[in-house]
């Protein structure tokens, strides 16, 4: 066991899994000897060498289209893309090469990548450093999205997102990379993609989160008083509507919390889920704590954007008193 | 057959006043009055003095990220001097020079980097676009706006700046290959500085030059040394005038050198020699001008120290302004999203103060329940 930050959680699965694996490897832009701009995979161009930890071109299109090339050779490409804003041009590759060619070919070519992807907002970064673009690739069937929220889950679900036979994007949670330490054993292990976590249980109300907000959560449970379970979907697709059901059958009150814009954001998805299967059990309208449908600000007001714990613990006395 | 040749290039390299302060008296003549050279020096010592203060300013935590100008000053500058004040500038994030010298008030780039979309609020005769932190995209507003510029039959242009690694990425090879193919009256001006944060500017191209890659799309292409103000100012007067003239596009390949780390959030020296960085600053493209103009006897110590409190003055001033500017209510994220606000987007900016989202009734009209009547 270490106390590890989330930083090096994955940089420490990044290890282990390359050690296992000699088709793994890295690439992307400042990755190699820089070792990533937020040292993610710092130590890993001198440990395994220029062939396997790849400084690319400056090109999204081009690093996501030849791990798609890589992959379909049977190569087990992680290529990163530098911030969550310059998905944009990887767009194309994502949604129209790596998420559909398994089933164009009926299996005869896969796409066995994993895109690291650091991402949200929170540390005062510049435009286009801060977004959450989670929905628009749950939205594209045939890529799975997993978004950690501690160290702990951070290396399990990043070994079995490499392992994963499909496309994966792992979103990177900025804010949290070194917001705390937590025991992560040294030794391998998985944690399955689209099992959900309860990191709290709880009888009143049911919060269900992923990524940065989960921790707000924490804070805003924590001053509330009242006992709630609450939920770290882990994978966001495939989703864990079982968790999910379980809960919201459990407590009948539920509050959706995400950094990206409530329009077609996850939150309606996951909504919708409980309707379909708890409706006779709900004993108020779900409630939604998002980001606005506004584009992220620049940092100055990017806290009044973000849902921070008070934000979180009205929409707590709001439905808890319905 | 024997194999023929269907085409040869090569690509010239314009320099002036070289490193070391040799003037190239042919090249340079007539090309910058004495005292435009006075001013334009004078602003080059503007900008880095205001590098200085941005980067100290980050470091106290009074701004976030900011990328220093340092060692690229000519190439911006001598840009903006050699086009008229209603071509398009569509700068990249490493022009303040060239902006300062347009007529952008020094705050608006202190604001940009305080997190605050002001900072992007360019007043319209400055013909700036707000810069552009997605590498290479700006490349095709650039194409788009000369173009109106040609069908309106102005006699204007844009000039879109961007870095070596711009060049890698898709956006820059269909924004060349629409300038050259619709005949648009563009200038791309690459500021090759070596790097792209740690990568190399040889990882982003095997071609000796970047500016081969403008002679694929059939445009005129040329490379000068960046840090010679003479040679910048002399490459882009003729790109504009082939712009003006025949609607053509050019590609100018400055090379110069990044003397600072990428941003306040990089440390270059985990990538590159400390000996690569000493020898640029002998080419210094400040040292270089005032060398030439103390040698001429245009420029002494006297007015150096003037200069250097007369610009930290106005700096300060500006990060003064910068700073004190009266914070916007919230409610403006929401307002500046459409020309007219959706329902939606009012209704979450007038409840966010007193609500957690979602609690739709809040707000919404309740319609009467249709009769029974009606719905049968
Ligand atoms: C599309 C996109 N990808 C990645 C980045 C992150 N990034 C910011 S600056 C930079 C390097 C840019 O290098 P270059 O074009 O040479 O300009 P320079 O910074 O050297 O002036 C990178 C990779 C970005 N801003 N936009
Ligand atoms: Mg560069």
């Amino acid at each position: 066991m270490a106390n590890l930050t989330l930083v090096q959680a994955i940089n420490l699965a990044l290890i282990q899994e390359m050690e296992r694996d000699d088709r793994i490897i890295l690439l992307g832009e400042d990755i190699g000897r820089n070792g990533g701009v937020f040292r993610v995979t710092e130590g890993l161009y001198k440990r395994f060498g220029a062939e396997r930890v790849v400084d690319t071109p400056l090109a999204e299109s081009g690093i996501v289209g030849t791990s798609i090339g890589l992959a379909m050779a049977g190569l087990r490409p992680v290529p990163e893309i530098q911030f969550e804003g310059f998905l944009a041009p990887a767009f194309d590759q994502i949604c129209t090469h790596a998420a559909r060619m398994r089933s164009r070919t009926r299996g005869a070519l896969t796409v066995p990548l994993t895109l690291r992807v650091p991402v949200g907002g929170g540390i005062h970064a510049p435009e286009l450093h801060s977004d959450s673009p989670e929905a628009f690739f749950a939205h594209q069937p045939g890529i799975k999205v997993v978004m950690p929220a501690s160290p702990y889950d951070a290396k399990g679900l990043l070994i079995s997102a490499i392992r994963d036979p499909d496309p994966v994007i792992f979103f990177e949670p900025k804010r949290l990379y070194r917001a705390f330490r937590e025991e992560v054993p040294e030794d391998e292990y998985t944690i399955p993609l689209g099992k959900a976590r309860v990191v709290t249980e709880g009888d009143e109300l049911t919060i269900i989160s992923w990524g940065a907000p989960v921790v707000q959560c924490m804070n805003a449970i924590e001053s509330s008083g009242k006992s709630i379970e609450l939920i770290d979907l882990r994978t966001i697709d495939p989703l864990d509507t079982q968790t999910i059901v379980n809960s919201a059958r459990k407590t009948g009150r539920v509050v959706i919390v995400h950094e990206a814009p409530k329009n077609c954001g996850l939150g309606a998805e996951i909504a919708s889920r409980i309707m379909e299967h708890c409706f006779l059990y709900l004993e108020a309208p779900i409630q939604r704590v998002t980001g606005f449908d506004t584009t992220m600000p620049y940092y100055k007001m990017e806290l009044e954007y973000l849902p921070e714990a008070e934000r979180i613990g009205k929409a707590i006395e709001e439905v808890a008193a319905y | 057959m024997p194999a023929r040749t269907v085409f040869t290039a090569s690509i010239e390299s314009v320099s002036i006043l070289d490193e070391h302060g040799r003037f190239d008296a042919q090249l340079g003549a007539d090309l910058i009055p004495d005292e435009d050279v006075i001013k334009l020096y004078e602003a080059m010592t503007v900008s880095r003095q205001f590098d200085q203060i941005a980067f100290k300013l980050q470091r106290s935590g009074r701004m976030g990220t900011y990328p220093e100008n340092r060692g690229q000053e000519a190439a911006s500058l001598g840009t903006a001097y050699a086009l008229n004040n209603d071509d398009w500038l569509v700068p990249c994030y490493r022009e303040n020079t060239g902006l300062f010298w347009r007529g952008l008030p020094m705050e608006y780039i202190l604001l940009h980097w305080m997190g605050d979309e002001r900072g992007n609020q360019i007043p319209a005769e400055l013909c700036i676009t707000p810069l552009a932190i997605p590498i290479g995209t700006q490349l095709l507003h650039a194409a788009g706006l000369a173009w109106a510029c040609k069908y309106r039959k102005e006699d204007r242009l844009a000039c879109t700046f961007f870095g070596d690694g711009a060049t890698s990425e898709g956006d820059f090879h269909e924004a060349m290959n629409f300038a050259a193919n619709l005949d648009l009256p563009v200038i791309f001006l690459c500021q090759n500085n070596g790097w792209a944060i740690s990568v190399p500017t040889k990882i982003q191209c095997s071609a000796p030059t970047l500016a081969q890659r403008g002679l694929a799309y059939g445009m005129e292409s040329i490379q000068c040394d960046g840090n010679d103000i003479f040679a910048v100012v002399k490459v882009v007067k003729e790109a504009a005038r082939r712009a003006r003239e025949e609607h053509r596009p050019t590609f100018i390949e400055a090379v110069t050198y990044r003397l600072g780390d990428h941003t306040t959030a990089d440390d270059a020296r985990r990538y590159r020699d400390e000996a690569e960085v000493q020898l640029w600053m002998q080419r210094d493209p400040l040292v270089r001008l005032r060398n030439y103009l103390t040698e001429r006897k245009l420029w002494n110590s006297t007015k150096e120290e003037a200069l250097q409190t007369k610009a930290k003055e106005q700096v300060n001033a500006a990060a003064k302004r910068a700073e004190e500017i009266a914070a916007t209510p919230t409610s403006e994220i929401f307002d500046a999203m459409y020309a007219e606000i959706p329902d939606e987007v009012r209704r979450q900016r007038d409840t966010m103060r007193t609500s957690s989202l979602g609690q739709e009734q809040r707000g919404i009209e309740a319609s009467p329940a249709p009769s029974v009547e009606e719905t049968v």
